[in-house]
C-alpha cells in the first residue's frame, strides 16, 4: 500500500435482503449505494445511526461476514470481495482487519477460558510459533489495554465484567497488528462507568499503534468525543458526514438535527418540557 | 405514599441469599417523578419490585418493612397496606411496566381486547362500551392514534407498543406507576417521545411515578428527584437539579463526570474496577475499593444515608 | 464436581444404576457361564426355577439364566454399536450441513429428510425377509444405523445453524482458526451433553427395533438376544403352556432395561437443556 492509497475505500455499496418465504418479492435495502473513505493516516471514523439504519450490515460487510449485493470495498489495493486475482486470502485479511463485537458476553464460548482466543490469535495470526512466544505476545497485548495476564489466565466469561471482556476483545484484536479495527457498538452493552475506559483506548491505540477504527454506534456523544470523522446513517444511506465540530455546530441534514435534539443531554433541558 | 424502612430483600440462590436491596430506607411522595439510577447489578429493578410488593415468587423480603398509604377517592379514606398485601392494589392503585414489556403482549389478541382484559372489575362494571369510549378519549388526549386499538401487537412498532403499555398502565388513574427501564432498547428519538408521554401523564394525573434507568441523561430530563443505587444500597438521593449540579457521593460524581457531552472533548474517565459481588458484599462502604478518597474507616463502617442539605442525602463518611 | 451435580438428578442416578446392573449382567456374567447357553439339550427340559437353574430351563434344554445373560450382553452390544455409529455419522453430517450450508446442506438435508420420511419398519421387515436365515446381528446393525443416523443428524444441523452466527464463532474465525478447529473447539462442547443423551436413547431404539424384528422371527435366530429369546419362547408355546419362567425373564429384562435407559437419557437431556436453552 502506498501512502497515498486510502486505507478503506467503499464505493457504491448496497445490500438487499429478501424477506418472507420462497416466493416473496419483498426486498429490504439495508445498505443503499453507500460510499465512504478512510485515509491512510490512522483515524477513527464513527458511523452513527439508529436501529435499522444499516450500520451493522455495513460493519459486517467490511468484516467480510456478509456479501454485498453490489459495490466494492477496498482495503488498500485489495478488494475485500474481489475476483480470484484481487481477493485477499483469508489469513491475510484477518491480519488486516479485526472486529470488536457488541455483546461482550456472547463473544466467547462459555466452555473455554477467555484467554483461549488470545493464544490462538497469537499462534495463528501473531508472530508466535511456540507457546512461550505466544505467552509474551498475549501478555503484551493485555498490558496495552490495562490488564494483567495473571488476572485473566484460565478464567471464564462469567468471571469478568462487560468492560473487562471488551478490553480483552480489544487486546485480542491488537495481536495481529491490524490496520483497521471494526467495532460494532462496542460499548452499548457496557455499564456507563466502564464505558469511557474503552472509548479512550480507541483514541490511545490510534495514537500509539497507528490503527484506524470504524466505530459503529447509536450514541452521538461518544462519537463526537472520539472520532475524527462522523458519518450519520439513516435507512441505508449516509445522510451527513463531516468533522465532529462542524457537524454539531452546523448540521446540514434534518435527521442530524432531530438526532441531536432527541439526545437526553445532561445540562441541556429539552425545551418541550417547559410546556408540560 | 410508600415508605420503605430498612428493607433487605433478595433472592435465594445456590450460593445463599443474595440481598439485591440491602438496608434501603426510602419514601415515594405523591405527585413526584422519582428516578432510580444505577448500573447493572445495583439492585434497582429489585427495588422497583419491592415497591410493587411483588413478593412470593423468587423475591422475598428478608427484613424491614414496606408501608403504603393511598387515598381512595371513592370512599374518601386513606387506606394503608403492608408489603405483602400490596398485590391487592395491583391494577387499582399501583401499576407496573416491566422491562421489555413491549414484547410481552399476547400476539394473537387485538390491543383492544388486551386492554379491557387488564382492567380491574370496578372499572369494567361501568359497561364495556362506555369503557371503550373512555379508553379512546384517553388515547387521543395523549395524541395516540385510536386505530391502535384494532391492531395486533406485531403490527405496531416497538415504540408504539410501549406507548400502548404505558396507556394501559395509566388508564385507570393509578396512584403509583412503576416503570422499569421504559425506554431501553428503543431508539433515541422514540425514547424522547415516550419520556415526554410519561411526564405528561404524570403531570395530568398528579400521581407518583418511579422510573428505573441506567441512563443518567434520562433522569436529568424527566425526574424531579433522583436516587443513585450502588451494590444494593442507595448512596445518594435528592432533587435532580441539585444532585447533578452538586453530586456529593464520589460514585455519583465519577459517574456524571465520565459522561461525554456534545460540544466538548475534554478527557472523560471511566471508573476502575467493578461493583462488589452481592452474594458476598464487603464490610464497610461498598464503593470503598474503587473510591479515590477511601480511608480505613470506609472499609470498616458502612456509611448511613444522611441529609446534608435540604432533602439532599448522601451515604459517605467524607461529604 | 461433575459427579456431585449428577447426583442431584434422581433420573440420572436411577437410570445409571439400572444400566450398571444390566451391564454387569451382560458383560461380566457371561464369562462365568458353564457352557454355551445356546446349546440344545444341555439340561433336562422345562425345569422350573431352582437352585441349580435360577430361572429354569427352556423347551430345548437350555438354562434360562445363562441364556439371559448372553442375551442381555448381545442386545446391549448391538444397541451400543448402532448408537455409536449412527450418532457419529449423524453428528458429522449435521455439523457439515449446518455449518457449510449451500449445496452441501441441501444434499445432506434431502438425504436426512428422505430417510426419515420412509417408514422404516416395513423396509426392515422386507430386508430381513430377503436376508432370511443369513441375517446376522452385524447386518441387522448396519440396517439400523442406516435408518437412524438422520435423527441426530437433523438435530445437530439445527444446532449448527443457530451457532453459525454466534459472535464467539466469528471471534474464533478472526483468531485465525480453521473450519475444523472451530467445529471442535467452539461448536462441539455445546453438543456434549446432548450427544450423550442421544446416544443412550439410540441404544434404546436399536434394541427395541431388533427385538421387534426378532419377535416376528426376522432377526438372527441363532444369536441370543432378548428379542430372539422371546421369539423362541413363543415358538415353543411358552405362553400357552404357562411356562412363565421362560417368557417372563426376557420380557421383564427388556422393560427394565428400557426404563433404565430412558431415565438416564431424559435426565441428561434435561441437564443439557438447562445448559443450552435455560
Amino acid at each position: 500500500m502506498s501512502p497515498t492509497d486510502p486505507l478503506l475505500e467503499i464505493s457504491g455499496l448496497s445490500k438487499v435482503f429478501r424477506r418472507g418465504g420462497l416466493f416473496s418479492r419483498e426486498r429490504i435495502k439495508a445498505v443503499d449505494d453507500l460510499s465512504l473513505v478512510l485515509p491512510n493516516k490512522p483515524s477513527v471514523c464513527a458511523v452513527v445511526g439508529e436501529s435499522g439504519s444499516g450500520k451493522t450490515t455495513l460493519a459486517r460487510m467490511i468484516l467480510r461476514l456478509e456479501k454485498p449485493s453490489s459495490g466494492r470495498i477496498m482495503i488498500g489495493r485489495s478488494n475485500v470481495f474481489g475476483g480470484d486475482t484481487n481477493r485477499l486470502p483469508d489469513l491475510d485479511f484477518r491480519r488486516l482487519v479485526q472486529p470488536i463485537f457488541q455483546n461482550p458476553f456472547e463473544s466467547y464460548s462459555i466452555h473455554l477460558p477467555v484467554d483461549f482466543y488470545l493464544y490462538r490469535t497469537a499462534i495463528n495470526l501473531g508472530q508466535a510459533t511456540e507457546l512461550e512466544d505466544a505467552r509474551s505476545v498475549v501478555d503484551e497485548a493485555l498490558q496495552s489495554v490495562g490488564l494483567e495476564l495473571e488476572r485473566v489466565q484460565g478464567k471464564y466469561v462469567h468471571q469478568f465484567s462487560g468492560g473487562e471482556l471488551q478490553r480483552i476483545a480489544i487486546a485480542r484484536a491488537l495481536i495481529p497488528k491490524p490496520r483497521l479495527i471494526v467495532a460494532d457498538e462496542p460499548v452499548s452493552m457496557v455499564d456507563a462507568s466502564l464505558r469511557m475506559t474503552i472509548v479512550n483506548l480507541f483514541d490511545e491505540i490510534r495514537k500509539t499503534l497507528g490503527i484506524s477504527f470504524v466505530y459503529i454506534t447509536h450514541d452521538l456523544s461518544t462519537a463526537y468525543y472520539v472520532a475524527d470523522q462522523i458519518v450519520i446513517m439513516s435507512q441505508g444511506q449516509i445522510v451527513e458526514r463531516g468533522e465532529p465540530g462542524q457537524l454539531i455546530e452546523a448540521p446540514n441534514h434534518q435527521y442530524t438535527r432531530i438526532l441531536m435534539d432527541a439526545m437526553p443531554q445532561i445540562g441541556v433541558r429539552w425545551p418541550e418540557l417547559d410546556t408540560l | 405514599m410508600i415508605h420503605l424502612n430498612n428493607v433487605r430483600a433478595g433472592y435465594s440462590t445456590a450460593d445463599g441469599f443474595v440481598a439485591a436491596v440491602d438496608g434501603v430506607s426510602l419514601q415515594v411522595e405523591d405527585n413526584e417523578i422519582l428516578g432510580v439510577a444505577g448500573e447493572s447489578g445495583c439492585g434497582k429493578s429489585t427495588l422497583l419490585k419491592v415497591l410493587y410488593g411483588h413478593f412470593g415468587g423468587s423475591l422475598s423480603l428478608a427484613s424491614g418493612s414496606v408501608h403504603a398509604e393511598f387515598y381512595d377517592a371513592e370512599s374518601g379514606e386513606t387506606v394503608t397496606h403492608e408489603g405483602h398485601q400490596l398485590h391487592k392494589l395491583w391494577w387499582r392503585k399501583l401499576s407496573y411496566i416491566p422491562q421489555g414489556s413491549m414484547s410481552v403482549m399476547n400476539p394473537v389478541a387485538r390491543i383492544e381486547a388486551q386492554l379491557i382484559e387488564a382492567l380491574p372489575p370496578a372499572i369494567l362494571q361501568r359497561g364495556g362500551n362506555s369503557v371503550l369510549e373512555e379508553i379512546k378519549s384517553f388515547l387521543s388526549e395523549l395524541n395516540l392514534p385510536v386505530s391502535v386499538l384494532k391492531a395486533y401487537p406485531h403490527q405496531l412498532s416497538g415504540g408504539m407498543r410501549q406507548r400502548v403499555m404505558i396507556a394501559m398502565a395509566c388508564f385507570f388513574y393509578p396512584s403509583l406507576v412503576l416503570a422499569d427501564e421504559p425506554t431501553t432498547a428503543l431508539d433515541v428519538v422514540v425514547q424522547k417521545n415516550i419520556l415526554l408521554l410519561l411526564k405528561t401523564i404524570q403531570r395530568r394525573q398528579k400521581n407518583a411515578l418511579v422510573i428505573v434507568s441506567h441512563d443518567l441523561g434520562v433522569h436529568y430530563q424527566v425526574t424531579d428527584r433522583i436516587a443513585i443505587a450502588y451494590a444494593g444500597k442507595i448512596v445518594e438521593i435528592g432533587p435532580t437539579r441539585e444532585v447533578f449540579a452538586n453530586p456529593l457521593h464520589p460514585y455519583t460524581r465519577a459517574l456524571i463526570e465520565s459522561l461525554p457531552r456534545l460540544g466538548e472533548r475534554s478527557l472523560r474517565r471511566g471508573i476502575e474496577g467493578r461493583p462488589p459481588d452481592l452474594a458476598s458484599p464487603p464490610t464497610g462502604c461498598r464503593f470503598a475499593q474503587r473510591c479515590s478518597k477511601s480511608e480505613d474507616i470506609c472499609r470498616q463502617i458502612s456509611p448511613e444515608l444522611i441529609d446534608r442539605t435540604q432533602k439532599h442525602a448522601v451515604a459517605c463518611h467524607f461529604s | 464436581m461433575v459427579m456431585l451435580r449428577t447426583l442431584n438428578s434422581p433420573r440420572i442416578v436411577g437410570g445409571f444404576l439400572i444400566l450398571l446392573t444390566f451391564i454387569v449382567m451382560g458383560a461380566v456374567l457371561p464369562w462365568f457361564a458353564p457352557a454355551d447357553p445356546r446349546a440344545w439339550q444341555s439340561y433336562p427340559r422345562n425345569l422350573q426355577p431352582s437352585v441349580q437353574h435360577l430361572m429354569g430351563t427352556t423347551n430345548l434344554g437350555q438354562d434360562i439364566f445363562w441364556l439371559l445373560s448372553w442375551a442381555i450382553g448381545n442386545s446391549l452390544l448391538l444397541g451400543a454399536i448402532v448408537a455409536f455409529f449412527s450418532t457419529l455419522i449423524g453428528v458429522i453430517a449435521g455439523l457439515i450441513a449446518g455449518f457449510k450450508g449451500g449445496f452441501v446442506d441441501r444434499v445432506l438435508s434431502f438425504l436426512m429428510d428422505a430417510t426419515i420420511a420412509i417408514p422404516s419398519l416395513p423396509i426392515l421387515i422386507l430386508m430381513a425377509s430377503i436376508l432370511k436365515g443369513k441375517a446376522t446381528l452385524f447386518s441387522i446393525s448396519l440396517i439400523l444405523i442406516a435408518f437412524n443416523w438422520p435423527f441426530p443428524g437433523r438435530q445437530v444441523r439445527s444446532v449448527a445453524l443457530s451457532m453459525r452466527n454466534r459472535e464467539f464463532v466469528y471471534l474464533a474465525w478472526f483468531s485465525g482458526e480453521s473450519f475444523k478447529n472451530i467445529l471442535l473447539s467452539q461448536i462441539f462442547p455445546y453438543l456434549r451433553t446432548w450427544s450423550t443423551a442421544n446416544f443412550i436413547n439410540t441404544v434404546l431404539v436399536g434394541i427395541a427395533v431388533e427385538s421387534s424384528l426378532a419377535v416376528i422371527g426376522l432377526s438372527s435366530a441363532d444369536e441370543a438376544t432378548l428379542g430372539t429369546m422371546i421369539y423362541w419362547a413363543i415358538k415353543y408355546q411358552a405362553i400357552l403352556s404357562e411356562r412363565w419362567w421362560w417368557i417372563g425373564p426376557p420380557v421383564v429384562a427388556i422393560i427394565l432395561l428400557f426404563v433404565g435407559l430412558f431415565l438416564l437419557a431424559s435426565g441428561l437431556e434435561r441437564r443439557s437443556q438447562k445448559a443450552r436453552g435455560r
